[in-house]
């Protein structure tokens, strides 16, 4: 997935370039329908609607607008999970089956109830399509080949979910709740099929859920046109929500202030504090799960000493660049649980110390500090924060190259393993601290082959300690003690890990003054449309 | 026994195909030796290796490169350009959707270009070193070396949130969003086609912005190119000889002088408007339209080289032709060619 916040040079620097005229001037009249509300924002990282495969950022948010789940993270406080298609939900002795009772009177937008049948169906589809986001649901040990027996319907509102190994109940339904946990109607998806697709091929495009819209229509780099599903229970406020694809921050807020959009989504920092202090707008703010951090590979042999790892982390000017460059949408975060997701802790035991860091560089013995390259995606933020890491790294003799790249580029070099360092960032797959304990700790195969590429992989690096104790805590069922282990986790993380885990994204949304009840969901949760209203 | 005009013609229509055959060598070439994963944009970052191992299979990637090529040669024959990734339509759907798009913007831009540009040119020449010259000279000076993005914000600035005469960017006001059906993909012609006035104008006025951001540059171009042609021409005897059989100034400039260049103006004139054809990607960013140049970096950035390769063909058809074209109109209208 790619970064919020990452934006071209190019786009930085219309900003840069408009900014200041911007600011002086006053906002129009709106001028969108009053019940319908316009979103700016760039979507094209969409690359399908159906939600067994939708699994990018933009994609995600459509998904979560127009399907509803089992169960999903209560909104107002996402530690607890709340039933959304199910009213109650049973977890056996053994840990193993879950069963799940069906809300009755939901209908889909077509107007047919949704069935025990449909959210088993919706499961099992996940699985057989394969497509990226199915990991989620097979890491329970469902495959095409046996996905008809641990998942089904064993009565119109009774659906069971047989899991293989016993882990943390929470950790199951976290997963239930992700964008592929989607629960869709079989009939349409099903008459809609093609050539042993499931339906994908349509699904792309379209829609069969049971959430306050469905999809009119998606063109790429054009245009999502969402329409309110009069069959929802939800009772949606807008008739539509127009996504209208625009990918310069200067064109979205000049579309803001004429009223041509209600609601922008991209802004860059300094539009933000133009915003902020702008009457004619509001703003809504949350945390992100992107983190963006510093890893270093172990197959090079500086990197490799403990000592080095440590004196980069200690090198780093960490609340400088935050506050110089990245004031509104980063804040500094040193652990690999985002905040706002259980098991996040408030920890920061780095900050810049030149001779502590030089320190630890003689101990490693290389007291006059050595050579490396520094891989990063060449959009914004990125290029100006590792200029600054650049600059930290040399006060203590580490002469940094840095190796700019577009993002799937450097990701294939990462993939590869062939990077020395680079500055990257990663979001959470579903709302459960696994998602991240496991890529950031977990490398049982170090080979080149390995199947399970996590970031630890990607590094080369192997902590067996770590590592098994990241396995056992998404095993734990208690959910203080598993909430404990993370946090210990984490504290030794810091000290042995060649991540330095530099900041945590902030989401912003400007909004003109008219518009009502709309708000950004925190860590990836589901942004919904169907209580914004337009006065 | 073939005239050698017609065997000058048959030499340059059989360089088309060997053309079209190197660029397509060439780009697939590329795409498969750029260090980007093409099975990173279907499966994303997070997918285990066998899921990566199935798609890698599933594309061909594991057969040798001439294997693939082969592959993609033959359906290419057959009008197949494979799925774009990031759309999820077949690639060529996506161009019969985008280009149209760029189509329109190019046209309506040379068309101002060439409206404004070509009488300046002519008029600088013929004003050579006064201050009208010096004018037009600094304005097409200007158009030639801002930078396009610059003048797009400016020009939304000016018009679109101070003046307020003209519409933000896109294509149309999205209430008319779908009230015409898709014919020509040209938004001016299909709603004309369907009657729908108020679709046209709005269609229009949104062309206007963009199309004239374009035309600006273009337009400094074409003004330039004719001053230099017209001050040439203008030197000439015949030029002389027409002035001292005493005909009429707009008659030795116009027919006698820009008569002369018009030939070579038509080749800059249809390269000019093969190079906006290709896709303005900076226009059609600050413009958010959705065109060719936007649908091909995107494209690219992502490593969707079934998009990238359409559309990078759909481009060197273009030039192509309009080289093509300009070869022929050469060939007819200059008596020396002949």
């Amino acid at each position: 997935m790619s970064g919020p916040a990452q934006l071209g040079r190019r786009a930085f620097t219309f900003a840069a370039t408009a900014t200041p005229f911007f600011s002086f001037a006053g906002a129009a009249e709106a001028a969108t329908p009053k019940d319908t509300v316009v979103v700016g924002k760039a979507i094209d990282d969409i690359i399908s609607l159906d939600p067994a495969e939708a699994f990018e950022f933009s994609g995600g948010e459509v998904v979560g607008n127009c399907y509803e789940r089992l169960v999903v993270p209560n909104p107002a406080n996402p530690s607890q999970i709340i039933g959304e298609l199910a009213e109650k939900w049973e977890v056996s002795a053994d840990g193993l089956s879950f069963t799940f009772t069906m809300k009755p009177g939901v209908t889909f937008a077509s107007g047919a109830p949704v069935t025990a049948e449909d959210a088993a169906f919706s499961l099992q589809r996940t699985i057989k399509l394969n497509k990226a986001p199915a990991f989620i649901l097979n890491q329970f040990g469902a495959n095409k080949d046996n996905v008809e027996t641990v998942i089904r319907a064993t009565g119109p509102n009774t659906l069971v979910f047989t899991i293989k190994e016993k882990v943390a109940p929470t950790f199951v339904l976290y997963c239930l709740s992700a964008n592929c946990g989607s629960v869709v109607e079989k009939a349409v998806v099903m008459k809609n099929a093609r050539d042993g697709d499931f339906g994908n091929g349509w699904m792309k495009t379209g829609s069969a859920g049971s959430g306050p819209f469905t999809v009119r229509s998606w063109k790429a780099s054009e245009s999502v046109i969402l329409d309110a599903n009069p069959n929802s229970a939800l009772k949606t406020k807008p008739k539509r929500v127009f996504y209208k694809h625009i990918v310069d921050p200067s064109a979205q807020q000049l579309q803001l202030q004429q009223g041509d959009i209600d609601i922008a989504r991209d802004l860059l920092p300094d539009q933000l504090k133009a915003a902020q202090a702008n009457a004619n707008y509001k703003m809504s703010s949350a945390p992100h799960s992107y983190i963006m951090y510093l890893c270093m590979n172990q197959k090079d042999p500086n990197l490799a000493k403990p000592q080095v790892r440590q004196a980069i982390k200690w090198a780093i000017d960490y609340d400088g660049i935050q506050k110089n460059i990245v004031p509104t949408t980063y804040d500094v975060q040193q652990s690999f649980v985002p905040k706002g997701m259980m098991g996040a802790i408030a920890d920061r035991p780095f900050k810049k110390d030149v001779a502590k860091a030089k320190a630890l560089l003689a101990e490693a013995g290389l007291p006059n500090g050595f050579e490396m390259t520094l891989d990063h995606y060449n959009g914004q933020p990125h290029g100006d924060i590792v200029q600054a890491i650049q600059a930290n790294l040399a006060e203590i003799g580490i002469k940094v190259s840095l190796m700019a790249g577009e993002q799937r580029q450097v990701i294939t070099r990462y993939r590869a393993r062939q990077h020395q360092a680079a500055v990257l960032s990663w979001g959470i797959d579903y709302f459960d601290p696994n998602t991240n304990s496991e890529t950031f700790c977990v490398n049982i195969d170090n080979a080149d082959d390995a199947r399970n590429k996590t970031l630890a992989w990607r590094n080369s690096w192997q902590d067996k300690d770590l590592s098994d104790r990241s396995i056992a805590a998404v095993k734990e069922s208690d959910a203080k003690v598993r909430e404990k282990m993370y946090a210990d986790l984490q504290r030794d993380h810091h000290m042995r890990s060649p991540f330095a885990l530099l900041f945590q994204a902030t989401g912003w949304a400007v909004m003109r003054k008219n518009v009502a009840g709309f708000a950004l969901a925190p860590l990836g949760l589901r942004t919904r449309y169907d209580q914004t209203a337009k006065a | 026994m073939a005239t050698p005009r017609l065997k000058a013609l048959a030499a340059t229509a059989a360089s088309v195909p060997i053309t079209l055959f190197g660029l397509v060598l060439v780009t697939f070439l590329i795409g498969r030796v750029m260090p980007i994963d093409p099975v990173l944009a279907i499966v994303g970052d997070r997918a285990p290796a066998d899921v990566v191992a199935q798609v890698r299979l599933e594309l061909g990637l594991d057969e040798p490169l001439y294997v693939q090529f082969w592959i993609y040669l033959g359906k290419l024959v057959q009008g197949d350009l494979g799925r774009s990734v990031m759309t999820s339509h077949t690639v060529v759907d996506d161009i019969i959707r985008f280009f149209p798009a760029t189509m329109e913007l190019a046209t309506a831009a040379i068309i101002i270009a060439a409206l404004l540009g070509i009488p300046i040119g002519v008029l600088a020449a013929v004003k050579q070193g006064s201050r009208i010259d010096h004018v037009i000279r600094v304005i097409t000076l200007a158009g030639h070396s801002l930078p396009i993005f610059v003048l797009a914000l400016i020009s939304l600035l000016v018009f679109y949130a101070t003046l307020e005469i003209a519409p933000g960017p896109g294509r149309q006001n999205i209430l008319f969003d779908d009230m015409v059906p898709t014919i020509t993909g040209l938004l001016t012609v299909d709603s004309l086609i369907a009657g729908e006035w108020e679709v046209f104008w709005d269609a229009l006025a949104h062309l206007v912005q963009p199309a004239g951001v374009l035309a600006y540059f273009s337009m400094a171009y074409l003004a330039r190119m004719t001053r230099a042609f017209m001050l040439d021409t203008l030197k000439g005897e015949f030029i002389i000889t027409a002035r001292a059989k005493g005909l009429s100034p707009a008659r030795v400039i116009w027919k006698h002088a820009f008569g002369n260049i018009a030939v070579r103006l038509i080749t800059i004139l249809a390269l000019a408007y093969a190079g906006l054809l290709e896709g303005a990607v900076i226009t059609e960013t600050v413009f958010s339209w959705p065109g060719l140049g936007q649908y091909l970096t995107i494209s690219l950035l992502n490593a969707d080289m079934n998009a990238v390769l359409g559309a990078t063909l759909v481009v060197g058809v273009t030039y192509l032709a309009f080289n093509l074209l300009a070869d022929l109109l050469y060939r007819l209208l200059d008596p020396r060619v002949r």
